[in-house]
């Protein structure tokens, strides 16, 4: 079980694939605009990863190495068009503000580089935990993304969470800042940008003094990074 | 004809797909490290999303409307961008060896550059016209173009800059396309 359990903290923290890796930025920035978004695209590409790395994991045998990219491709394009439909069927009103980004899954060269380097080699129990791995670091990426912005844009936390689980999750919503200490431009397209970098340079500048204070292990270095980046 | 420039120019500027839409970051921030790659990218890109905007935009209304398989238009749409690169890649090695040259190892990279099937799926979605979506796809694309030669040439000066450690590499990278970001908002309800 070790092994299983490395496969996972490799997969989640030490290649994180949004702050390690950059990738599968356009999404990380477009759909941070709230937490509730953040958890409805964390959950759908959660779904597509999963699915698409055990299904490669599964078909790689019988899958030629000269077509390997296209079945990879239209394999994700599958699993994608299911996490539309489920969307549009069990929460339609939050499929709406992030339809684009659902149906742009596809493209997310993050599911394409697991399924190449991991679930294309290994067997079906690790590319799952590696898939699951992967999609829970870049929803922490994306939930920690979209807290900031939508706690210092818009002074709430968890609005509109009904659209995802029912009448009775209208009481999570948060009123943290008045108006007057609200910071517009963080929802405004700029603000994605720059909220991406400072959190990062937080994050570089935390990992460097961690690193220089004492010649630690880079594992509690990148761990104390996002809980830094929790806090801010 | 106005409202095609229209359309056009708010795809180009007001609308702009990279600083405004979040489409097409990877070769964004990923190949804008020197001009004449970000170029070269750019002008690529111009090709295959435009080509595969016409090609979704027939096959959507000629193929998938009339079966009622309108479901399908993700697998259906990623296979024709990956055939337009393959084509385009076909078509440049044999009538132009120097662009291909030039060119060829972004052409493989465009099938994943989200812009492509983001500017597919929204001319469905705002259901525009034939001529429309022509015009709103060679407004993304130049769009896109000029994004990436503009903050090639920024990064290329950030590379003497003295940046504090903790911003060095990507962060100040997301803070300078951050203030570009900003100056395009600058474009906004400018004709649209």
């Amino acid at each position: 079980m070790s092994h299983g359990t490395q496969i996972f903290s490799n997969a989640w923290l030490h290649n994180n694939p949004a702050w390690i890796q950059l990738l599968g930025l356009c999404p990380l920035l477009a759909v941070s605009t709230s937490v509730v978004n953040a958890l409805g695209l964390s959950l759908a590409t959660a779904l597509v990863m999963v699915g698409a790395s055990s299904s490669i994991a599964m078909l790689r045998r019988w899958i030629p190495d000269f077509a390997r990219l296209p079945c990879f491709v239209l394999i994700i394009a599958t699993f994608t068009t299911a996490a539309m439909l489920l969307l549009q069927a069990f929460a339609f009103e939050l499929y709406l503000s992030i339809a684009l980004f659902v149906q742009i899954i596809v493209t997310n060269c993050m599911i394409l580089s697991r399924a190449e380097s991991f679930a294309s080699r290994q067997s079906l129990g690790a590319s799952v935990i590696d898939a699951l791995g992967t999609a829970l670091g870049f929803a922490i990426a994306l939930l920690l993304l979209g807290g900031f912005r939508e706690l210092l844009g818009s002074g709430t936390l968890f609005a509109g969470m009904s659209q995802l689980f029912g009448p009775s999750a209208q009481a999570w919503q948060l009123d943290l800042l008045t108006e007057d200490w609200q910071i517009r431009l963080l929802s405004l397209p700029p603000g994605a940008f720059l909220a991406a970098g400072l959190l990062l340079a937080g994050a570089n500048a935390l990992i460097n003094r961690i690193s220089r204070s004492s010649t630690e292990q880079p594992e509690s270095a990148g761990d104390d990074a996002p809980q830094n980046q929790g806090q801010t | 004809m106005a409202d095609l420039a229209l359309i056009l120019l708010g795809a180009l500027l007001v609308n702009n797909f990279v600083l405004a839409q979040f489409l097409g970051l990877c070769p964004f921030i990923g190949s804008t490290g020197r001009y004449d790659t970000a170029a070269a990218m750019g002008l690529a890109t111009t090709f295959v999303l435009t080509l595969s905007a016409v090609a979704t935009y027939v096959l959507h209304h000629q193929l998938l409307v009339p079966l009622g398989l309108e479901f399908l238009r993700i697998i259906v749409f990623i296979v024709v961008i990956a055939s337009v690169v393959q084509l385009t890649e076909l078509y440049l090695r044999s009538t132009s060896p120097l662009l291909h040259q030039v060119l060829g190892i972004y052409l493989p990279l465009i099938t994943t550059n989200c812009a492509v099937l983001g500017v597919a799926l929204l001319a469905l979605q705002q259901s525009l016209s034939f001529a429309a979506t022509i015009a709103y796809a060679s407004g993304a694309a130049l769009g896109f173009t000029l994004v990436m030669v503009l903050f090639a040439a920024i990064r290329e000066r950030l590379q003497d800059a003295r940046i504090p450690e903790a911003f060095s590499g990507t962060p100040i990278t997301l803070i300078t396309a951050g203030i570009l970001s900003m100056a395009f908002m600058g474009f906004a309800g400018f004709g649209v």
